[in-house]
């Protein structure tokens, strides 16, 4: 929690309205810190506005649209591939979702593990299976071969 | 607060769902018959019933991560977070039926026959 320093005969000290940014001139802070968190709170809210739409839509066409799922195949793909439309809406609803999913699960594990050891451990892991699944899907989308 | 630790588990049960589906479907790269050979799990009744499930997730999880936006943003928006959750839950409700309805209907047909 960032305080501002209290007047000297007051008791309580006077709150900084959270996620505010960090105040660099303070007298006596020992390093100017990144306003990290500020920017990862505003990315949770503007990139999760935009999921509710990608996501919602892409269940309601991929699960309850003429068929649903039982549809889905190889073909299905390839047609709705071949539309710069439906690449795009999958790239950024990949991208999205997972930046979105990974900062959540940040949050998560510097809530419940204690250990520094056990969160350094668990966001590396995290991290790498966010790479792993924003490189393969990327490739995945930009090198799809209709006629494999 | 519950609706706090229920975003919480919503959003990382999606999120290792996010880490699967990526998988399955990047075997479009591998072979079409690999591809579909997966897909067909996604349609078989037990997982079909998962299926409902991730998508009861994900309306949580975008219907309260809307509310948590109102009340941040919006000047009213902690004086009526209880009545924003009243109506989120409605909505929960009144989408995720027609939808579990829709969504299940081939499986029923398959396991009972179909109903005409």
């Amino acid at each position: 929690m960032t305080t501002a320093a209290a007047p000297a005969d007051r008791g309580a000290p006077e709150l900084v309205a959270p996620r505010s940014p960090r105040q660099r001139t303070k007298p006596g802070a020992a390093k100017a810190r990144s306003n990290f968190e500020l920017y990862a709170w505003v990315f949770m809210r503007i990139s999760g506005l935009l999921l509710f739409f990608l996501v919602l839509g892409h269940l309601f066409i991929m699960n309850i649209l003429d068929g649903g799922v039982q549809r889905v195949n190889f073909g299905f793909v390839a047609g709705r591939w071949a539309s710069p439309f439906w690449r795009t809406w999958d790239l950024v609803m990949l991208l999205l979702a997972e930046l979105h999913g990974t900062n959540g699960l940040r949050t998560v594990i510097n809530d419940y593990a204690e250990r520094a050891q056990t969160r350094f451990w668990l966001k590396m892991l995290l991290y790498t299976s966010a790479f792993l699944v924003v490189t393969l899907g990327t490739l995945v989308i930009f090198t799809f071969d209709p006629d494999l | 607060m519950w609706s706090w630790v229920a975003h919480r588990i919503t959003g990382v049960l999606v999120f290792f769902f996010l880490f699967a589906h990526v998988l399955d479907t990047a075997l479009v790269r591998v072979s079409p018959s690999s591809y579909n050979e997966v897909i067909e799990v996604y349609k078989s009744p037990i997982v079909n019933l998962l299926e409902v499930g991730l998508v009861a997730a994900v309306l949580f999880h975008a219907l309260n991560g809307i509310r948590i936006i109102l009340i941040d943003f919006w000047e009213s928006g902690p004086k009526y977070q209880k009545q924003m959750l009243y109506i989120e839950l409605v909505l929960f409700v009144v989408l995720l039926v027609p939808a579990a309805y829709r969504m299940l209907l081939h499986t029923a047909e398959t396991l009972f026959g179909s109903a005409t």
